[in-house]
């Protein structure tokens, strides 16, 4: 069993306005099997802070085009995008690019 | 005291002319620079030809040196670097929000060669953010009046305004007579045509963006760094995109970015080189707060810069991303005619008195900036959240405006927003919603919103 797995998880660039406009969140990840990654993440946050209108941050299992994972202020493609595994404390930051001027 | 009286006039009235004539100045200096430009507006293919380089200054003159001199003093900058300024060009993608302060920056220091590129006209809505242009200027080219502005500022600097669009059969070639990049637009497919142009013209992209409260930079493909397409290898889906109009952007914050780009591009052009490449700058300006986040480096398998490129000449962009390259709302078409009615048409019920409900499905924020005072206001989020609350607000509005006819089977409830794309979605809602909630309704929506009401019916309501 893997033990609970507390985290913040943040939002920006517009990606805050599908959880209530709330940029932080203190996430505690309950005991669970298998160890937490991202992906799995990515399903808890569907279930538990995503409301509504699933296709704006995610599409398949992944998150949608145009919204970058940041994992402790890293590229998420750095730490093994889906795989990475999470650890206590980590921060994960989904922040959607901006394209006005 | 009648003689202090007297000076006061005149003073008054000094400045006032002054004023005028600093007015008069500003539309000369656009008609001029515009002159060439206006007809270039559309065709892309008229903008001006190749460029001459610039002549290679092998020392400062005094002026220069005068002009310069609290930046000359820089070990960092220094003569050599000053002169790198001098001989480098650098292509301004966009003279808006983030494309004017870069520009004015860039003009200050004293870059050779700046390029305008921007196929839209001054604004008054564009004033509280680009501050390049005027309340004199509005409807002139935005490239023709950032360079009239950029003129009486520093006169040393060649200014090449392109009044037209960013066009795949133009950019490459435009992008190849430049020695640095800014990206300043406002929309995803000239985000990735700028980006395409720029590894194919092997040209470094300092890009840029702002929106609401928050902005973002990174420089693309300099030495071996990652492009906007290792990033971000595929367009998001069109309707996750907000444009500054629907987002709302508070002017100095894409004027900070803009001024970080600025910085940026000084540094690679005097050669001390940049400081995001593989790094990406957010900032946030609700909670004060900058951020650097270190990026993937280039991708072997990127479609445009990686080993096996696929991208290898410039494309259609807006068919890539399934959007327009320009930042203007969309329109939506999600109803068939018979559920709309014009503005013209809504007009004439409001005058005969057909009993009917306004529904207003704008945010608060917007309502609070203007309305009509006999609308229904839910904002279309509670509807799409069926909030019950209001639902049944909306059911007693529609029983009491029904008491007042005689039992019609089917209630009119017609549906408003800004421009008419909010108003179908709502309209959808209505239409689905079992009998039970509201009775029997006839839901349809106002084409054009309360903007068509303003352009078209009352010119004394608000425009935003």
């Amino acid at each position: 069993m893997a033990a609970p797995v507390s985290l913040q998880v943040e939002f920006g660039g517009g990606a805050e306005l599908l959880f209530d406009g709330v940029k932080k969140h203190q996430v505690t990840l309950p005991c669970q099997p298998e160890p937490w990654d991202i992906r799995n993440l990515l399903k808890w946050i569907k279930q538990n802070l995503l409301k509504e209108r699933p296709e704006l941050f995610m599409q398949g299992e992944s998150v949608r085009p145009g919204i970058l994972v940041l994992i402790n202020d890293a590229d998420w493609e750095l730490m093994g995008e889906l795989d990475y595994k999470l650890q206590d404390q980590d921060n994960v930051l989904f922040i959607s690019t901006l394209h006005g001027g | 005291m009648a003689g202090g009286a007297e000076a006061a006039r005149l003073s008054a009235e000094i400045g006032q002319r002054e004023q005028e004539l600093r007015g008069l100045r500003d539309r000369l200096a656009a008609v001029l620079a515009g002159g060439s430009g206006a007809a270039a507006e559309g065709s892309g293919a008229a903008f001006p030809g190749e460029l001459p380089p610039l002549p290679a200054q092998a020392s400062l003159s005094p002026a220069d040196i005068l002009r310069y001199s609290r930046q000359l003093v820089l070990p960092e900058l220094g003569v050599r670097g000053q002169l790198l300024l001098a001989r480098s060009s650098v292509l301004v993608v966009g003279c808006g929000g983030l494309g004017c302060p870069l520009a004015q920056y860039l003009a200050a220091a004293g870059v050779g060669r700046l390029g305008l590129v921007d196929h839209d006209v001054v604004e008054t809505s564009n004033l509280h953010r680009q501050v390049l242009h005027g309340e004199a200027r509005r409807g002139v080219p935005k490239a023709a009046s950032a360079a009239a502005a950029l003129r009486l500022l520093n006169s040393g600097v060649q200014y090449v305004p392109y009044c037209g669009a960013l066009d795949p059969r133009t950019a490459l070639e435009l992008v190849r007579q430049y020695d640095v990049v800014a990206d300043c637009s406002d929309n995803v497919p000239t985000r990735y045509l700028v980006n395409d142009a720029c590894v194919l013209a092997g040209k470094p992209l300092v890009s840029g963006s702002a929106l609401r409260l928050e902005g973002q930079l990174v420089t693309y493909n300099y030495q071996g760094g990652p492009c906007y397409r290792c990033l971000f290898p595929k367009p998001p889906p069109p309707e996750t995109v907000t444009n500054c109009a629907d987002g709302g952007v508070l002017g100095v914050v894409p004027g900070i970015v803009g001024c970080i780009q600025a910085l940026e591009v000084l540094k690679i052009a005097s050669g001390m080189g940049p400081s995001f490449s593989r790094f990406m700058l957010m900032f946030d300006a609700r909670e004060g707060r900058f951020r650097n986040i270190k990026l993937r480096p280039k991708k072997p398998d990127c479609a445009v810069c990686g080993d096996n490129p696929t991208v290898t000449c410039l494309q259609d962009y807006e068919a890539f991303c399934g959007s327009s390259a320009t930042d203007k709302c969309r329109t939506l078409h999600l109803l068939s005619s018979e559920d709309r009615v014009s503005v013209e048409e809504y007009k004439k019920l409001l005058d005969e008195q057909v009993p009917h409900v306004l529904l207003d499905v704008r945010p608060q924020v917007e309502v609070d900036i203007c309305r009509l005072v006999h609308a229904v206001h839910i904002p279309l989020s509670k509807l799409e959240e069926k909030d019950e609350e209001y639902l049944e607000y909306l059911g007693k509005r529609i029983c009491e405006e029904k008491q007042r006819t005689n039992g019609q089977t089917s209630f009119p409830v017609y549906v408003v927003c800004k421009l008419g794309n909010d108003s179908q979605k709502a309209v959808r809602i209505l239409q689905e919603l079992p009998a039970k909630e509201l009775g029997s309704v006839l839901a349809k929506d106002i084409k054009g919103g309360l903007m068509a009401w303003a352009s078209k019916i009352d010119p004394t309501f608000p425009q935003y």
